[in-house]
């Protein structure tokens, strides 16, 4: 498995390697909540004592100390963080104080690699040139907005707040403050026509960021959104339609000089890419800190319980606040490996396909799925209707 | 309902079964519609000779399986001894009970061969029904007296007067001598009783010829092994001697000889004009046939009685477990059937799209829907039957017959003609409705041959149809036409040459074979076009473009296409959605190991069972009251 090398141009971004731990914090709160989310998050008026905003980063803090101690009874014990990432939920909604305090905390418990990169997640509108500034000068490098769409009748359909002409703003604080930048879009809104997509990602090219994440629209049975659709308030989604604006999505970023490095990821550089992702999908080891958060470390995944108060009351009696946890057998890790690296363009070593699997291979190649100068040298690599048909090609490819 | 019966079981030393002289002998069958009544008459006669006391009465006594309790209708007949005496004198009846289907013509027609005369019986509410009146005909050409009779009078909906005058014109009476009865309160039942003793002849046999006795019934008993029905014509048979069954000249010990009153009584023998039960220790039915002459072995009767015939199977359908591992469980419940269904017959048939199963051959559609239905509920398993076919002769250009049961055996190469099975079918219908029902019989390449008006409103319409419009959704099709009113009865009467071809159903440019269907040419093309878009529908896309083609040989007659699927990935991926999504994979590939493979298009057998199933399901209405 290749890292890629950072260009000469580029910026010396740390690359993650093996033995590197990754660290994703969880930030479970929200101005409002979308009505297509299906994440762990809470608006301020769902809470009530012990799980509140005022308390989470000392709670956090205290699961990075008893994750440490966790990890050293298991006689895993990290050189460094190779990557940070609040996620949410809303990071931003606390003080931007608080998220350089936890960058700090964590600091003092594992060494951070120079250079690593340290993401926040943000809505645009929960920014300021301040906040960005006190963000940069706390440690953090990488800023990801949750910019979705700019048309606004599709942020009104995905209940986004933000006025679509905060985002060019924001992204410009953030570049002044020394932040790289990355945006999220989100395609396939019920109602989203295909030139609201083209809208959506000339706008978040207009801005010249380095990194566009571009999710299709996944209605989770149990939102707002699928209730709608239930009642057919709105439409179904449609599996062409997805395809029509993936394939637009991947048409503009392509020509702007984006490419894409996973299924849903585009960077102008293999050195801005989310080294935080990527470590995901290379098996990394990760903490997960945060009510709903998961970790992994070498087979073990565990989440921890997903209402903040629970998760306040366990850390208050000084134990991981864990949900659930899972030893993934041989046969579950070979198949996640073959998951995640099928979905990112380094691609998958062919040796890692059962042999009895390998006819399958060819068949791909000739349905013009995996990429056959790739698969020649034994590298099994996504074409573009490849891309689209992934979990299928995966499927096909393993037991 | 206290009942005193006429005759106590001490006074009828006179009508002891063996010895019973045959004047004192009534033997009487009911011909009745499904749901008519007749069981709920039997009942009350029970009641009323004293044979069963109304402490042990349950609802419907003779009708001994429970689906036949709870649709209501009987499929095996027997044969109950009931005493009754009329002015001082003692006689003993003997009722038999007949199969009330259109399926079980030849049964029917041997029981009826076990009689002196008839009941017929209908709801004074509704009048006759096609099925009913094809038995009446069928007691008619065997020349029994008929009694008719209506039911339920105590209905508010009943209308004795207009089917009294109904059934008058059909019988051949004056309306005035129509009985009236109502099984349900008992009313007039003691009257029938009495004019059964009166009107119906007395059997006729040789007392001192050789034993001559008829099978109408065997019944499988897990206790007893086969408990065969006869009616003794000339004669006497007596326990512990040897008998021979004449069709196959096989030889069995009497274990057992006796009359059903209502449970079995064993006696001293049957004498000529009696009626009652044998038992050998055979295991089968296919050793105690229907139809068949039993005789004495030791100075036996040479000739067998007139009318015997194997029971020919005039449908076939596949049946497949949908779980294949219940492939083995399928196997024995059919062998357990066949022990007491000799009409049922079977042999392994593989499919490509349904897996393991069985070629089974039914008399008729309701045949086949009872024995898919005790399989399903007797032993628990789950079925898919593909559309029913009938048995075409093929002879091919170089002279060679082939029997054809199953339309993906149709043979290759060059055909000279295809005959195929046709019926005579009876409809009765309310004149309002001759209009549409004449149309639907034109559509399935009817010929009309005959129409009478049974009254005013109603009409009966005699039509020539190939069998295999009749299996295919002719019920359906009829029933909804006429709004549920009209109701049919078929019996294959001959085979005719007709312009038929194979149609293949080509998935990607595989046959699947359980879609091969031979129908006439003039509707291969629509039969094509309809199977080809129903599959379009339930055929989930795939990662290239499947064709959909309906063929006659090499010839392309009808194409759909399968657009190719174009998404099949979930976009999000992050730590958190690892183990939900390899889990979610995993779950998808168990779905995918259940899929069938058509070439390399896979297939959910859930889409077979749907595209069957939309045809399959009007057969299985049918029997069924809801």
């Amino acid at each position: 498995m290749s890292a890629p090398t950072p260009s000469a141009d580029a910026p010396a971004v740390h690359v993650p390697g093996p033995r590197d731990l990754s660290v994703y914090i969880h930030v479970p709160f929200c101005a409002v909540r979308c009505g297509y989310c299906d994440f762990n998050t809470y608006t301020a008026t769902e809470l009530g004592g012990g799980g509140s905003q005022a308390e989470y980063a000392s709670h956090a803090m205290r699961e990075m100390d008893l994750t440490l101690a966790d990890d050293a009874a298991a006689g895993h014990v990290y050189e460094q963080v190779g990557t940070v990432f609040f996620g949410g939920g809303t990071p931003t909604l606390l003080p931007a104080d608080d998220l350089v305090a936890l960058l700090a905390h964590l600091r003092s418990l594992i060494p951070l690699a120079p250079g690593a990169e340290v993401t926040t997640e943000a809505n645009p509108d929960s920014v300021t040139p301040q906040s960005l500034r006190r963000l940069a000068e706390g440690g953090i490098t990488r800023v990801s907005f949750g910019m979705q769409s700019a048309v606004p009748a599709v942020l009104a359909t995905l209940g986004r707040t933000h006025d679509p002409e905060r985002v060019p703003l924001a992204v410009q604080w953030a570049k002044e403050a020394g932040l790289d930048v990355s945006l999220d879009l989100i395609y396939g809104t019920p109602g989203e026509r295909l030139e609201d997509v083209v809208t959506s990602v000339r706008s978040a090219l207009a801005c010249e960021v380095d990194h566009i994440s571009a999710y299709s629209l996944i209605i989770e049975g149990n939102t707002a959104m699928a209730r709608q659709v239930r009642r057919g308030e709105l439409p179904e989604p449609d599996g062409d339609d997805m395809a029509d604006k993936y394939e637009a999505i991947d048409d503009l970023l392509e020509a702007a000089g984006l490419s894409w490095y996973e299924v849903s990821n585009f960077s102008r550089t293999p050195a801005h890419r989310s080294q935080h992702n990527l470590a995901y999908w290379r098996g990394r080891d990760w903490w997960g800190i945060g009510p709903g958060a998961h970790r992994h470390r070498d087979g073990l995944r565990a989440w921890n319980v997903k209402h903040p108060s629970r998760y306040a009351r366990m850390l208050g009696e000084g134990v991981l606040p864990r949900q659930e946890s899972e030893r993934t057998s041989p046969e579950e890790r070979a198949l996640e490996r073959i998951m995640l690296e099928l979905r990112i363009r380094d691609g998958l070593d062919a040796d890692q396909i059962a042999p009895h699997r390998r006819d399958m291979i060819d068949v791909h190649v000739r349905r013009g799925h995996l990429e056959a100068d790739a698969a020649a040298r034994g590298r099994l690599v996504l074409t573009r209707p490849g891309r689209l048909l992934a979990d299928a090609v995966i499927r096909d490819l393993t037991d | 309902m206290p009942v005193t019966p006429r005759i106590a079981t001490e006074d009828a030393r006179d009508i002891v079964p063996a010895s019973t002289p045959m004047e004192r002998i009534r033997n009487f069958c009911i011909i009745a519609h499904i749901d008519h009544g007749k069981s709920t008459l039997a009942d009350r006669m029970l009641q009323l000779t004293g044979v069963v006391d109304a402490r042990a009465m349950r609802a419907q006594y003779l009708d001994r399986m429970d689906i036949e309790r709870e649709r209501g209708i009987t499929v095996k007949s027997q044969a109950v001894r009931m005493p009754w005496q009329v002015d001082g004198v003692n006689y003993a009846l003997n009722m038999i009970d007949t199969p009330g289907h259109v399926d079980f013509t030849y049964e029917v027609s041997r029981s009826l061969a076990a009689c002196e005369g008839a009941i017929l019986l209908v709801d004074a509410a509704q009048g006759i029904e096609a099925q009913t009146l094809a038995n009446l005909y069928l007691a008619m050409e065997n020349d029994l007296p008929i009694i008719p009779v209506l039911n339920k009078i105590d209905l508010p909906a009943a209308d004795p007067e207009k089917y009294a005058a109904e059934l008058a014109q059909l019988v051949g009476v004056d309306p005035s001598e129509v009985l009236r009865v109502s099984g349900k309160t008992g009313a007039g039942v003691e009257e029938l009783l009495d004019h059964v003793v009166r009107t119906l002849p007395e059997p006729v046999g040789e007392i001192d010829a050789p034993c001559r006795a008829m099978i109408f019934d065997s019944v499988y008993d897990t206790y007893r092994g086969v408990v065969t029905y006869v009616r003794v014509i000339d004669g006497r048979m007596t326990p512990r001697e040897k008998i021979v069954m004449m069709s196959t000249g096989a030889q069995h010990e009497l274990l057992e000889i006796g009359v059903i009153s209502p449970e079995p009584i064993p006696t001293k023998g049957l004498g000529p004009g009696e009626v009652g039960y044998l038992i050998t220790g055979v295991k089968d039915v296919r050793q105690s046939k229907v139809g068949d002459t039993v005789t004495a072995a030791v100075r036996g009767a040479t000739e067998a009685l007139a009318g015997y015939a194997d029971p020919k199977p005039m449908v076939y359908s596949g049946l497949f477990p949908i779980d294949g591992s219940d492939y083995p469980i399928l196997r024995d419940a059919l062998d357990k059937l066949k022990l007491n269904d000799a009409a049922l017959n079977y042999e392994p048939e593989t499919s490509t799209a349904l897996g393991f199963g069985f070629r089974v051959g039914f008399l008729g559609l309701l045949h086949l829907e009872i024995v898919r239905e005790r399989l399903e509920r007797e032993f628990n398993l789950d079925l898919i039957s593909t559309a029913p076919s009938v048995v075409y002769q093929v002879t091919m250009e170089d002279g060679t017959e082939v029997e054809v049961m199953n339309p993906s055996d149709f043979p290759t190469g060059k055909v000279r003609e295809i005959r195929e099975p046709v019926s005579r079918g009876t409809i009765i219908v309310p004149s309002e409705f001759v209009g549409t029902v004449m149309e639907l019989c034109q559509t399935k390449r009817g010929s009309l041959q005959g129409m009478d008006y049974l009254s005013e409103e109603r009409v009966e319409l005699r039509y020539q149809l190939p069998l295999a419009e009749i299996v295919f959704d002719f019920f359906d099709q009829l029933k909804s036409r006429t709004k549920g009113y009209a109701s049919l009865d078929y019996d294959v009467s001959g085979e005719q040459a007709a312009d038929l071809v194979k149609v293949d159903m080509l998935l990607q440019g595989e046959p699947v074979d359980a879609f091969s269907a031979i129908v006439h040419r003039d509707k291969a093309y629509h039969y094509g076009v309809e199977m080809a878009g129903k599959l379009k529908n339930l055929i989930p896309r795939q990662q290239f473009e499947v064709p959909i083609q309906a063929a006659i040989g090499s010839r392309i007659i009808a194409r759909e296409n399968i657009r190719a699927l174009r998404k099949d990935v979930l976009s999000k991926c992050y730590g958190g959605d690892i183990s939900r999504k390899r889990k979610l994979l995993e779950k998808q590939k168990e779905g995918k190991k259940r899929m069938k493979n058509i070439g390399s298009v896979e297939v959910p057998q859930e889409a077979f069972i749907a595209a069957l199933s939309s045809d399959g399901e009007g057969a299985a209405k049918e029997g069924k009251k809801k």
